[in-house]
């Protein structure tokens, strides 16, 4: 694989295709300047993951035009079945088209934003000029960030007001059926003042091989007592280089709950960041994986604490087959003066073949005395004990193989709050593992 | 009828020898127990019925209704009507109790056969009811937290649901108090039939007050050293194991480990 470090897109095409969004001039201006800050800046540099020759840069077309849906019966089956039908508030994406937009009316009412991200950049520059990538993520943080922050091409924005709590699920969906398509989406979520929502979104690729890049970022903030669930599933096609940031901020009181289901087939590097920057606010983060072929993934976790009498739950399990390797990095950190912070994390990898490769690595950064924390840690492969205890009920071999596979990842299925997508999960990993 | 025939039976774990010989023969309709000190054999001899896979038999035989059990794989041994309720039931994360029962009674059963839903619930709750259980414990995990009495219950509540030929059960009374025990044994004492045989271990004859059996035997030094009716149960609960350590010039009973 040759690096190409020129990147493919020019100051200009840039500057054209915010023109083309009609932009705020301030967000052509961030654009422009994160493209000649990219030039120069490093790659990340996730731990005991070498990524320097994979290629973030290449790919075909920087957007592709995809058809819009005017219902949810004009839906590919394979989108269907994860919607849940009577979803009121959903937002789809096609490649890199808005497709399809609905939201409550009661919703709406109480000042509810839920629309893909141009418009938000477009109608709501106040809110992104406050959020977007100032405080969570960065552009200028490392080449991959300000790559997002200059391609920007898709994403949603959600914004729940003071004292709003919805209910249902919020989801959306971001369909990749174009193999020349690239994703360079952000997903902006603020939940203001005592509001609560859940977020659940799934990119799923239906061609199998894919020739772009997917360069994601979504930024969370759970304003003072708000809370934010927040559950993914990602199942991008292989091809794709993959690089995901999710961070969040969580306020005084707050609390941000993450569900992550990575099914990618892609070679992928993660980032999951949590800052608990207000007392008594709480991070969760659970995290299944399974890699298969010959993918090679890094996924890091953070919590981070600046609040006092902070919580952070780091869960992470991981299956490997075939050639895949993983590396699971799990970091608590807690900063001076976070007194009674609590870090808990918990990495499990499961190997089903000689050759796959897993590595758990906790690591607790501490500069605080009167904190508790704690790490559990396992690379192993599945225990013939309990399988003798499954097949001495008369469960063959392979399907004892496969309860204890499902159920070591259950934590993140078993939280996703939409059904269909907790059956799509529980699918993508019965093929995957196969 | 169905018969299970072991016959000079030599099982090693790790190398070193356990079982020396042992002979026995259950049918159904029988309760059989098994008694015996410590580090005798006992439990080495209900992992090498189930084919544990530390265990390895080194000399003879055991046979149900004829087949040669020693050459099925486990799961093969409990679908031809093995069952061992285990004296350490495996905690398995993240797969329900339910969802567990449901799959082991449905590995009997012919595709497109499976158990229906609403009979399922309805014959694990009336068997839940007998054992005492508290319901939620359909939707924990299996054996995930459970306490030492409830991981006990729970293998007899397999057991009812699974509906065994032959039944071994390692141990089942240890640890438990006197009502759980009386809810245990009610529940072996449902499964008793012409279809039903089961060999029970112990160390105490405690739970023998609740379930009468037909047959006792007595396991020193890897080998059953002595057989009778229930009164031998009774006998050693007065008298203890000595006597028949002199009766048979035994000094150590045990085979130099705990098993």
């Amino acid at each position: 694989m040759t690096v190409e470090t020129k990147l493919t897109m020019t100051e200009q095409d840039v500057r054209s295709f915010s023109a083309l969004h009609s932009e705020p001039e301030a967000f052509t201006d961030l654009r422009v300047q994160a493209l000649a800050a990219a030039e120069a800046l490093p790659l990340p540099k996730p731990d005991k993951t070498k990524i320097i020759n994979w290629n973030f840069t290449d790919f075909p077309a920087h957007t592709v035009d995809s058809s819009t849906y005017e219902s949810l019966n004009e839906l590919p089956e394979q989108v269907k079945s994860i919607v849940d039908l009577e979803q009121k508030n959903l937002y789809i994406q096609h490649n890199n088209t808005p497709a399809y937009i609905s939201l409550d009316k009661n919703l709406e009412q109480q000042g509810v934003i839920l629309t893909d991200i141009q418009t938000a950049i477009r109608e709501h520059s106040d809110l992104v000029a406050k959020y977007f990538m100032t405080e969570a993520v960065k552009a200028e943080e490392h080449k991959l960030t300000a790559l997002h922050a200059a391609l920007l091409n898709g994403g949603v924005f959600l914004y729940v007001p003071k004292n709003v709590v919805i209910e249902k699920p919020v989801q959306a969906v971001f369909l990749h059926d174009n193999e020349e398509a690239s994703l360079f989406n952000h997903a902006l979520i603020v939940a203001d003042k005592s509001s609560s929502v859940t977020y659940v979104e799934n990119y799923i690729s239906t061609v199998p091989q894919a020739k772009g890049q997917a360069n994601i970022v979504s930024e969370v903030f759970a304003e003072d007592n708000a809370s934010v669930t927040y559950g993914a599933v990602d199942v991008l096609a292989e091809g794709f280089t993959t690089y995901v940031n999710r961070r969040g901020v969580a306020q005084r009181d707050a609390r941000i709950e993450w569900a992550l289901g990575m099914m990618n087939d892609s070679n992928t590097i993660s980032d999951n960041t949590t800052f608990l920057i207000g007392d008594n606010s709480v991070g969760d983060t659970k995290t299944v994986v399974v890699g298969r072929g010959t993918q090679k993934q890094n996924f890091t976790t953070q919590v981070i604490h600046w609040g006092k009498n902070s919580d952070g739950q780091i869960l992470k399990h991981g299956v490997m087959k075939d050639s895949a390797s993983s590396i699971f990095n799990g970091i608590g950190k807690i900063e001076h003066g976070a007194t009674k912070a609590n870090a808990e994390q918990e990495s499990r990898v499961l190997m089903l073949s000689p050759k796959a490769r897993g590595d758990a690595n906790p690591i607790l950064l501490i500069d605080e005395d009167d904190v508790t924390a704690g790490h559990a840690a396992s690379v192993g492969r599945v225990d013939p004990v309990q399988l003798y205890y499954l097949m001495s009920r008369g469960i063959t071999k392979q399907e004892a193989e496969r309860l204890v596979i499902h159920g070591f990842l259950a934590p993140v299925v078993n939280v996703l709050p939409i059904e269909g997508v907790k059956k799509q999960l529980t699918e993508v990993i019965e093929r995957k593992v196969r | 009828m169905s018969t299970l025939v072991i016959k000079d039976l030599h099982v090693e774990i790790e190398g070193k020898q356990i079982l020396k010989g042992v002979n026995l023969s259950i049918n159904t309709s029988e309760i059989h127990a098994i008694m015996g000190p410590n580090g005798t054999g006992k439990s080495t001899l209900a992992s090498a019925i189930m084919g544990h896979p530390k265990y390895e038999v080194t000399q003879g035989t055991i046979e149900l209704d004829g087949e040669d059990v020693l050459a099925m794989e486990v799961d093969e041994r409990a679908r031809a009507g093995l069952f061992l309720a285990m004296q350490y039931p495996s905690e398995i994360s993240g797969v329900t109790n339910a969802d567990f029962m449901r799959s082991a009674m449905n590995a009997r059963r012919e595709e497109g056969n499976e158990v229906s839903l609403m009979k399922f619930i309805r014959e694990l709750d009336s068997k839940m009811e007998t054992l005492a259980m508290d319901q939620d414990m359909a939707q924990r995990y299996l054996n995930e937290g459970f306490s030492g009495g409830e991981k006990k219950r729970n293998e007899i509540l397999q057991m009812m649901m699974i509906k065994p030929t032959f039944a071994v059960l390692d141990e089942i009374d240890s640890g438990l108090d006197i009502d759980a025990l009386k809810v245990v044994s009610e529940g072996i004492n449902q499964m008793k039939g012409e279809n039903f045989g089961c060999l029970i271990i112990t160390h105490y004859q405690r739970l023998l007050n609740y379930i009468t059996p037909d047959h006792v035997h007595v396991m020193m030094q890897g080998r059953v050293v002595k057989s009778g009716g229930p009164e031998l149960a009774h006998k050693l609960e007065a008298e203890g194991y000595d006597w028949i350590k002199a009766e048979l010039g035994i000094e150590d009973e045990t085979v130099g480990q705990e098993a």
